[in-house]
Protein backbone atom coordinates (compact mmCIF):
# COMPACT_ATOMS: atom_id res chain seq x y z
CA UNK A 1 0.00 0.00 0.00
CA UNK A 2 1.39 3.39 -1.01
CA UNK A 3 2.27 5.52 1.71
CA UNK A 4 0.28 8.36 1.21
CA UNK A 5 -2.89 6.67 1.64
CA UNK A 6 -1.88 6.08 5.33
CA UNK A 7 -0.68 9.48 5.45
CA UNK A 8 -3.65 10.88 4.69
CA UNK A 9 -6.04 8.45 6.94
CA UNK A 10 -4.15 10.30 9.47
CA UNK A 11 -5.05 13.59 8.10
CA UNK A 12 -8.42 13.27 9.83
CA UNK A 13 -7.13 13.33 13.49
CA UNK A 14 -4.32 12.57 14.91
CA UNK A 15 -4.22 8.63 15.68
CA UNK A 16 -2.70 5.35 17.28
CA UNK A 17 -1.88 2.89 14.79
CA UNK A 18 -4.93 0.56 15.89
CA UNK A 19 -7.04 3.37 14.99
CA UNK A 20 -5.60 3.69 11.29
CA UNK A 21 -5.76 -0.13 10.89
CA UNK A 22 -9.77 -0.02 12.03
CA UNK A 23 -10.36 2.90 9.58
CA UNK A 24 -8.43 0.58 6.66
CA UNK A 25 -10.47 -2.08 7.43
CA UNK A 26 -13.20 -0.26 7.42
CA UNK A 27 -12.68 1.42 4.37
CA UNK A 28 -11.71 -1.99 2.54
CA UNK A 29 -13.54 -4.60 3.62
CA UNK A 30 -13.24 -7.67 2.40
CA UNK A 31 -10.63 -6.65 0.17
CA UNK A 32 -8.23 -5.95 3.03
CA UNK A 33 -8.81 -8.90 4.59
CA UNK A 34 -5.19 -10.62 4.36
CA UNK A 35 -3.92 -6.88 4.86
CA UNK A 36 -0.40 -7.37 6.80
CA UNK A 37 -1.44 -5.84 10.23
CA UNK A 38 2.46 -4.64 10.75
CA UNK A 39 2.37 -2.67 7.45
CA UNK A 40 0.51 0.50 9.16
CA UNK A 41 3.53 0.34 11.74
CA UNK A 42 5.89 -0.10 9.36
CA UNK A 43 5.02 2.63 7.04
CA UNK A 44 3.89 5.30 10.56
CA UNK A 45 8.09 4.56 11.23
CA UNK A 46 9.06 5.47 7.67
CA UNK A 47 6.53 8.42 7.69
CA UNK A 48 8.10 9.54 10.66
CA UNK A 49 11.87 9.15 9.61
CA UNK A 50 10.96 11.14 6.31
CA UNK A 51 9.83 13.59 8.37
CA UNK A 52 5.74 13.55 7.26
CA UNK A 53 4.83 12.61 10.52
CA UNK A 54 5.76 12.92 14.43
CA UNK A 55 4.88 10.61 17.16
CA UNK A 56 4.25 11.28 20.32
CA UNK A 57 3.49 9.01 23.43
CA UNK A 58 1.12 9.15 26.14
CA UNK A 59 3.40 10.28 29.34
CA UNK A 60 3.66 7.45 31.96
CA UNK A 61 2.81 5.15 28.83
CA UNK A 62 5.40 1.69 28.13
CA UNK A 63 6.98 3.11 24.34
CA UNK A 64 4.99 0.52 22.48
CA UNK A 65 4.06 1.64 18.99
CA UNK A 66 0.79 1.13 19.21
CA UNK A 67 0.52 3.41 22.27
CA UNK A 68 2.25 5.88 20.48
CA UNK A 69 -0.28 9.05 18.93
CA UNK A 70 0.72 10.18 15.32
CA UNK A 71 0.17 13.50 13.80
CA UNK A 72 1.24 14.87 10.60
CA UNK A 73 4.17 17.23 9.99
CA UNK A 74 3.54 20.79 7.45
CA UNK A 75 4.92 18.41 5.01
CA UNK A 76 2.92 16.06 5.54
CA UNK A 77 0.11 17.60 4.95
CA UNK A 78 1.41 19.45 2.05
CA UNK A 79 2.08 16.15 0.82
CA UNK A 80 -1.37 14.69 1.60
CA UNK A 81 -2.81 17.39 -0.36
CA UNK A 82 -0.56 17.40 -3.26
CA UNK A 83 -1.63 13.26 -3.58
CA UNK A 84 -5.28 14.13 -3.35
CA UNK A 85 -4.88 16.54 -6.09
CA UNK A 86 -2.87 14.00 -8.48
CA UNK A 87 -4.31 12.04 -11.39
CA UNK A 88 -3.01 9.02 -11.25
CA UNK A 89 -3.96 6.44 -14.45
CA UNK A 90 -2.96 3.72 -15.83
CA UNK A 91 -1.51 1.89 -13.15
CA UNK A 92 -5.52 0.67 -12.32
CA UNK A 93 -5.15 1.26 -8.82
CA UNK A 94 -8.96 1.39 -7.85
CA UNK A 95 -8.26 0.87 -4.28
CA UNK A 96 -5.99 3.98 -4.17
CA UNK A 97 -8.75 6.27 -6.07
CA UNK A 98 -11.15 4.82 -3.66
CA UNK A 99 -9.62 5.32 -0.10
CA UNK A 100 -8.19 8.96 -1.60
CA UNK A 101 -12.17 9.61 -1.59
CA UNK A 102 -12.70 8.38 1.86
CA UNK A 103 -9.71 10.64 2.75
CA UNK A 104 -10.48 13.58 1.65
CA UNK A 105 -14.12 13.78 3.00
CA UNK A 106 -13.42 12.06 6.86
CA UNK A 107 -11.08 14.99 7.07
CA UNK A 108 -12.53 17.31 4.55
CA UNK A 109 -10.09 18.19 3.33
CA UNK A 110 -11.44 18.14 -0.54
CA UNK A 111 -14.87 17.52 -2.01
CA UNK A 112 -14.92 13.80 -3.61
CA UNK A 113 -17.41 14.71 -6.16
CA UNK A 114 -14.27 17.30 -7.13
CA UNK A 115 -11.69 14.82 -7.32
CA UNK A 116 -14.08 12.54 -9.30
CA UNK A 117 -14.53 15.22 -11.73
CA UNK A 118 -11.04 15.35 -11.95
CA UNK A 119 -9.98 12.10 -12.45
CA UNK A 120 -13.39 11.43 -15.03
CA UNK A 121 -11.87 14.79 -17.25
CA UNK A 122 -8.42 12.92 -17.05
CA UNK A 123 -9.56 9.85 -18.02
CA UNK A 124 -11.87 11.37 -20.81
CA UNK A 125 -9.10 13.23 -22.71
CA UNK A 126 -7.30 9.91 -22.97
CA UNK A 127 -10.12 7.82 -24.06
CA UNK A 128 -10.49 10.94 -26.58
CA UNK A 129 -6.59 10.15 -27.79
CA UNK A 130 -7.13 6.50 -27.83
CA UNK A 131 -10.41 6.45 -29.68
CA UNK A 132 -9.06 8.79 -32.61
CA UNK A 133 -6.17 6.27 -32.63
CA UNK A 134 -8.47 3.63 -32.66
CA UNK A 135 -10.54 5.18 -35.53
CA UNK A 136 -7.37 6.06 -37.53
CA UNK A 137 -6.77 2.67 -37.91
CA UNK A 138 -7.52 0.37 -40.70
CA UNK A 139 -10.17 -2.05 -39.26
CA UNK A 140 -7.68 -5.15 -39.96
CA UNK A 141 -4.86 -3.70 -38.04
CA UNK A 142 -3.63 -5.78 -35.03
CA UNK A 143 -3.48 -1.88 -33.27
CA UNK A 144 -6.52 -1.85 -33.65
CA UNK A 145 -7.46 -4.63 -31.11
CA UNK A 146 -5.11 -3.17 -28.65
CA UNK A 147 -6.67 0.15 -29.02
CA UNK A 148 -9.79 -1.04 -28.70
CA UNK A 149 -8.74 -2.87 -25.57
CA UNK A 150 -7.97 0.38 -24.00
CA UNK A 151 -10.84 1.96 -24.59
CA UNK A 152 -12.56 -0.80 -23.21
CA UNK A 153 -10.53 -0.73 -20.25
CA UNK A 154 -10.96 3.43 -19.83
CA UNK A 155 -14.66 2.82 -20.15
CA UNK A 156 -14.76 0.71 -17.60
CA UNK A 157 -13.13 2.93 -15.01
CA UNK A 158 -15.21 5.70 -15.82
CA UNK A 159 -18.41 3.79 -15.19
CA UNK A 160 -16.76 3.14 -11.86
CA UNK A 161 -16.61 6.79 -11.68
CA UNK A 162 -20.11 6.75 -12.43
CA UNK A 163 -20.89 4.86 -9.31
CA UNK A 164 -18.61 6.91 -7.44
CA UNK A 165 -20.38 10.18 -8.13
CA UNK A 166 -23.68 8.80 -7.28
CA UNK A 167 -22.66 7.38 -3.79
CA UNK A 168 -20.64 10.24 -2.57
CA UNK A 169 -23.40 12.61 -3.51
CA UNK A 170 -26.27 10.22 -1.71
CA UNK A 171 -23.74 11.16 1.19
CA UNK A 172 -23.25 14.49 0.86
CA UNK A 173 -26.84 15.42 0.47
CA UNK A 174 -27.43 13.33 3.29
CA UNK A 175 -24.45 14.87 5.51
CA UNK B 1 -18.82 33.08 -33.64
CA UNK B 2 -21.50 31.68 -30.67
CA UNK B 3 -24.57 29.91 -33.00
CA UNK B 4 -26.59 28.70 -29.73
CA UNK B 5 -26.79 30.37 -26.75
CA UNK B 6 -28.73 30.13 -23.15
CA UNK B 7 -29.59 32.20 -20.48
CA UNK B 8 -31.01 31.02 -17.39
CA UNK B 9 -32.79 28.32 -19.08
CA UNK B 10 -35.50 26.57 -16.96
CA UNK B 11 -37.66 24.02 -17.18
CA UNK B 12 -40.38 22.20 -14.72
CA UNK B 13 -43.07 19.66 -15.12
CA UNK B 14 -46.08 19.19 -12.71
CA UNK B 15 -47.15 21.16 -9.75
CA UNK B 16 -47.22 21.26 -6.41
CA UNK B 17 -45.56 17.96 -4.52
CA UNK B 18 -45.14 16.64 -8.35
CA UNK B 19 -43.41 19.65 -9.61
CA UNK B 20 -40.09 18.40 -11.67
CA UNK B 21 -37.26 21.11 -12.20
CA UNK B 22 -35.86 19.04 -14.93
CA UNK B 23 -33.41 22.00 -15.93
CA UNK B 24 -32.77 24.63 -13.57
CA UNK B 25 -31.01 27.63 -14.72
CA UNK B 26 -28.69 26.73 -17.19
CA UNK B 27 -26.29 29.27 -19.14
CA UNK B 28 -24.61 27.69 -22.59
CA UNK B 29 -22.74 28.68 -25.87
CA UNK B 30 -21.62 26.96 -28.48
CA UNK B 31 -20.16 28.26 -30.94
CA UNK B 32 -19.89 27.15 -35.06
CA UNK B 33 -18.37 24.33 -35.93
CA UNK B 34 -17.76 22.68 -32.15
CA UNK B 35 -18.72 20.16 -30.59
CA UNK B 36 -19.81 19.95 -27.38
CA UNK B 37 -21.02 17.13 -25.18
CA UNK B 38 -23.55 16.74 -22.24
CA UNK B 39 -22.60 13.77 -19.66
CA UNK B 40 -25.11 13.20 -16.73
CA UNK B 41 -26.89 10.02 -15.48
CA UNK B 42 -30.22 9.19 -16.34
CA UNK B 43 -32.95 11.42 -15.12
CA UNK B 44 -30.29 14.20 -15.11
CA UNK B 45 -32.71 16.59 -17.46
CA UNK B 46 -30.37 16.70 -20.07
CA UNK B 47 -32.36 15.03 -23.02
CA UNK B 48 -35.20 17.77 -21.95
CA UNK B 49 -32.00 20.30 -22.32
CA UNK B 50 -31.88 19.34 -25.92
CA UNK B 51 -35.64 19.20 -26.13
CA UNK B 52 -35.78 22.69 -25.28
CA UNK B 53 -32.82 24.10 -27.13
CA UNK B 54 -33.59 22.17 -30.19
CA UNK B 55 -37.42 24.01 -29.93
CA UNK B 56 -39.35 20.71 -29.42
CA UNK B 57 -40.63 21.80 -26.13
CA UNK B 58 -40.68 25.01 -24.54
CA UNK B 59 -38.69 26.74 -21.79
CA UNK B 60 -40.31 27.34 -18.70
CA UNK B 61 -37.98 30.50 -18.30
CA UNK B 62 -34.78 31.77 -19.88
CA UNK B 63 -33.61 32.67 -23.25
CA UNK B 64 -32.60 30.67 -26.07
CA UNK B 65 -30.87 32.11 -29.18
CA UNK B 66 -30.36 30.51 -32.18
CA UNK B 67 -28.58 32.10 -34.99
CA UNK B 68 -29.50 35.78 -33.41
CA UNK B 69 -33.14 34.45 -33.33
CA UNK B 70 -34.92 33.98 -30.10
CA UNK B 71 -36.43 30.92 -29.91
CA UNK B 72 -38.16 31.20 -26.31
CA UNK B 73 -40.42 33.99 -27.99
CA UNK B 74 -40.83 32.28 -31.41
CA UNK B 75 -44.66 31.54 -32.40
CA UNK B 76 -45.70 27.79 -32.69
CA UNK B 77 -44.95 27.81 -36.64
CA UNK B 78 -41.90 30.03 -36.71
CA UNK B 79 -40.66 27.53 -34.00
CA UNK B 80 -41.57 24.77 -36.55
CA UNK B 81 -39.98 26.38 -39.30
CA UNK B 82 -36.86 26.73 -37.02
CA UNK B 83 -36.88 23.24 -36.07
CA UNK B 84 -37.36 21.79 -39.72
CA UNK B 85 -34.57 24.01 -41.53
CA UNK B 86 -31.99 24.91 -38.90
CA UNK B 87 -32.14 21.69 -36.68
CA UNK B 88 -31.03 17.95 -37.57
CA UNK B 89 -32.12 15.90 -34.48
CA UNK B 90 -30.78 12.42 -33.85
CA UNK B 91 -32.33 9.93 -31.58
CA UNK B 92 -31.33 6.74 -29.25
CA UNK B 93 -34.38 4.88 -30.90
CA UNK B 94 -33.35 6.06 -34.21
CA UNK B 95 -37.37 7.17 -35.03
CA UNK B 96 -37.44 6.07 -38.67
CA UNK B 97 -40.31 5.13 -40.55
CA UNK B 98 -40.64 1.39 -41.01
CA UNK B 99 -42.31 1.89 -44.32
CA UNK B 100 -39.90 3.85 -46.16
CA UNK B 101 -36.51 3.01 -47.55
CA UNK B 102 -33.49 4.63 -46.24
CA UNK B 103 -33.84 7.24 -49.13
CA UNK B 104 -37.70 7.42 -48.53
CA UNK B 105 -36.31 8.41 -45.32
CA UNK B 106 -33.64 10.78 -45.82
CA UNK B 107 -35.66 12.67 -48.44
CA UNK B 108 -38.49 13.28 -46.16
CA UNK B 109 -37.13 16.28 -44.18
CA UNK B 110 -36.55 18.02 -47.78
CA UNK B 111 -39.45 17.21 -48.98
CA UNK B 112 -41.55 18.56 -45.92
CA UNK B 113 -39.56 22.01 -46.58
CA UNK B 114 -41.42 21.92 -49.93
CA UNK B 115 -38.08 21.32 -52.15
CA UNK B 116 -38.95 19.35 -55.64
CA UNK B 117 -38.78 15.52 -55.06
CA UNK B 118 -36.28 15.65 -57.86
CA UNK B 119 -33.68 17.92 -55.66
CA UNK B 120 -34.89 15.89 -52.58
CA UNK B 121 -33.71 12.50 -53.96
CA UNK B 122 -30.40 13.53 -55.17
CA UNK B 123 -29.68 15.24 -51.86
CA UNK B 124 -30.78 12.09 -50.35
CA UNK B 125 -28.21 10.21 -51.95
CA UNK B 126 -25.71 11.99 -51.76
CA UNK B 127 -26.06 12.16 -47.83
CA UNK B 128 -26.25 8.04 -48.19
CA UNK B 129 -23.31 8.21 -50.09
CA UNK B 130 -21.39 10.42 -47.23
CA UNK B 131 -22.46 7.99 -44.55
CA UNK B 132 -21.05 5.02 -46.28
CA UNK B 133 -24.68 3.56 -47.24
CA UNK B 134 -25.10 4.26 -51.10
CA UNK B 135 -25.68 0.75 -51.52
CA UNK B 136 -28.25 0.86 -48.63
CA UNK B 137 -30.30 3.16 -50.43
CA UNK B 138 -33.45 0.82 -51.19
CA UNK B 139 -33.00 -0.88 -48.40
CA UNK B 140 -36.32 -0.92 -45.73
CA UNK B 141 -35.05 -0.25 -41.96
CA UNK B 142 -35.52 -3.68 -41.14
CA UNK B 143 -33.28 -5.05 -43.03
CA UNK B 144 -30.35 -2.28 -41.22
CA UNK B 145 -27.98 -3.23 -38.74
CA UNK B 146 -28.35 -0.50 -35.74
CA UNK B 147 -25.89 0.98 -36.86
CA UNK B 148 -26.51 1.30 -40.02
CA UNK B 149 -29.67 2.86 -39.05
CA UNK B 150 -28.39 5.38 -36.85
CA UNK B 151 -26.44 6.67 -39.70
CA UNK B 152 -29.54 6.88 -42.07
CA UNK B 153 -30.74 8.72 -39.07
CA UNK B 154 -27.77 11.10 -39.10
CA UNK B 155 -28.07 11.64 -43.02
CA UNK B 156 -31.96 12.37 -42.29
CA UNK B 157 -30.63 14.80 -39.77
CA UNK B 158 -28.57 16.48 -42.01
CA UNK B 159 -31.07 16.75 -45.00
CA UNK B 160 -31.98 20.86 -45.23
CA UNK B 161 -28.26 21.50 -44.01
CA UNK B 162 -28.96 22.27 -40.64
CA UNK B 163 -27.15 24.92 -38.21
CA UNK B 164 -26.83 22.65 -35.25
CA UNK B 165 -27.42 18.53 -35.37
CA UNK B 166 -29.04 18.08 -31.39
CA UNK B 167 -28.04 14.36 -30.80
CA UNK B 168 -29.82 12.43 -27.73
CA UNK B 169 -28.10 9.14 -26.54
CA UNK B 170 -27.01 8.59 -30.21
CA UNK B 171 -25.47 5.24 -29.18
CA UNK B 172 -27.35 4.38 -26.76
CA UNK B 173 -29.10 1.41 -28.36
CA UNK B 174 -25.94 0.34 -30.03
CA UNK B 175 -23.30 -2.59 -29.64
CA UNK B 176 -19.78 -1.89 -29.83
CA UNK B 177 -18.91 -2.37 -33.48
CA UNK B 178 -22.24 -0.14 -34.22
CA UNK B 179 -20.82 2.99 -32.25
CA UNK B 180 -17.61 2.54 -34.08
CA UNK B 181 -19.29 3.11 -36.77
CA UNK B 182 -21.59 6.20 -35.23
CA UNK B 183 -18.20 7.86 -33.79
CA UNK B 184 -16.51 8.20 -37.21
CA UNK B 185 -19.55 9.61 -38.97
CA UNK B 186 -19.86 12.09 -36.07
CA UNK B 187 -15.84 12.72 -36.08
CA UNK B 188 -16.31 13.65 -39.97
CA UNK B 189 -19.19 15.64 -39.63
CA UNK B 190 -17.21 17.59 -37.01
CA UNK B 191 -14.27 17.75 -39.21
CA UNK B 192 -16.85 19.16 -41.99
CA UNK B 193 -17.43 22.01 -39.70
CA UNK B 194 -21.07 20.77 -38.54
CA UNK B 195 -21.74 22.17 -35.55
CA UNK B 196 -22.80 19.44 -32.49
CA UNK B 197 -25.00 18.92 -28.99
CA UNK B 198 -24.44 15.23 -28.10
CA UNK B 199 -26.41 14.38 -24.77
CA UNK B 200 -25.09 11.43 -23.92
CA UNK B 201 -23.98 8.85 -21.04
CA UNK B 202 -21.86 7.09 -23.11
CA UNK B 203 -18.02 8.01 -22.69
CA UNK B 204 -16.84 7.11 -25.74
CA UNK B 205 -19.24 9.47 -27.68
CA UNK B 206 -18.89 11.98 -25.13
CA UNK B 207 -14.84 11.66 -25.83
CA UNK B 208 -14.72 12.49 -29.03
CA UNK B 209 -16.50 16.40 -28.44
CA UNK B 210 -14.36 19.56 -27.83
CA UNK B 211 -15.66 20.45 -24.86
CA UNK B 212 -17.65 18.45 -22.15
CA UNK B 213 -20.12 19.80 -20.03
CA UNK B 214 -21.26 17.34 -16.99
CA UNK B 215 -24.66 17.88 -15.77
CA UNK B 216 -26.61 16.88 -12.45
CA UNK B 217 -29.86 17.32 -10.75
CA UNK B 218 -30.78 19.65 -14.04
CA UNK B 219 -27.63 22.03 -13.76
CA UNK B 220 -24.30 21.91 -15.09
CA UNK B 221 -21.79 21.24 -12.41
CA UNK B 222 -18.44 20.41 -14.44
CA UNK B 223 -16.97 21.64 -17.56
CA UNK B 224 -13.96 20.95 -19.50
CA UNK B 225 -12.20 21.14 -23.07
CA UNK B 226 -11.44 18.10 -24.13
CA UNK B 227 -9.04 19.18 -27.12
CA UNK B 228 -5.24 19.69 -26.27
CA UNK B 229 -3.48 19.36 -22.98
CA UNK B 230 -3.82 15.40 -22.90
CA UNK B 231 -1.09 14.09 -20.35
CA UNK B 232 -0.86 10.38 -21.70
CA UNK B 233 0.45 8.97 -24.42
CA UNK B 234 -0.38 5.88 -26.01
CA UNK B 235 2.49 3.92 -25.11
CA UNK B 236 1.81 4.28 -21.54
CA UNK B 237 -1.78 3.50 -22.29
CA UNK B 238 -0.92 0.56 -23.53
CA UNK B 239 1.23 -0.10 -20.31
CA UNK B 240 4.43 -0.11 -22.25
CA UNK B 241 5.90 2.55 -20.35
CA UNK B 242 4.76 3.21 -16.22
Amino acid sequence: MQQEVILAMLAKEPSHGYELRARLKQALGPVGEDMNAGQVYVTLTRLEKAGLVVATSAPGVQERPDRKVHELTADGQQRVAEWLAEVAWPRPDLTEFHLKLIAAAAARLGDPLAIVDAQRRELLRRLRDAQRAAMAEPETSDAALLLEGIVLRLQADLRWLEACERTWTTRRNQS
Amino acid sequence: MTLLSARGLGKEYGKGDGLVRAVRDVGLDVQNGETVAVMGPSGCGKSTLLHVLGGLDRPSRGEIRLAGQRLDQMGERGLARMRRDAVGFVFQAFHLMDELTAVENVELPALLAGRSPRKARTKALELLDRTGLADRARFLPSALSGGQRQRVAVARALANDPLIVLADEPTGNLDSAATLEVLRLFDDLHNAGQTLVIVTHDSRIAATADRLITMRDGEFTDETRLTGGTTGSLSRLAGLES
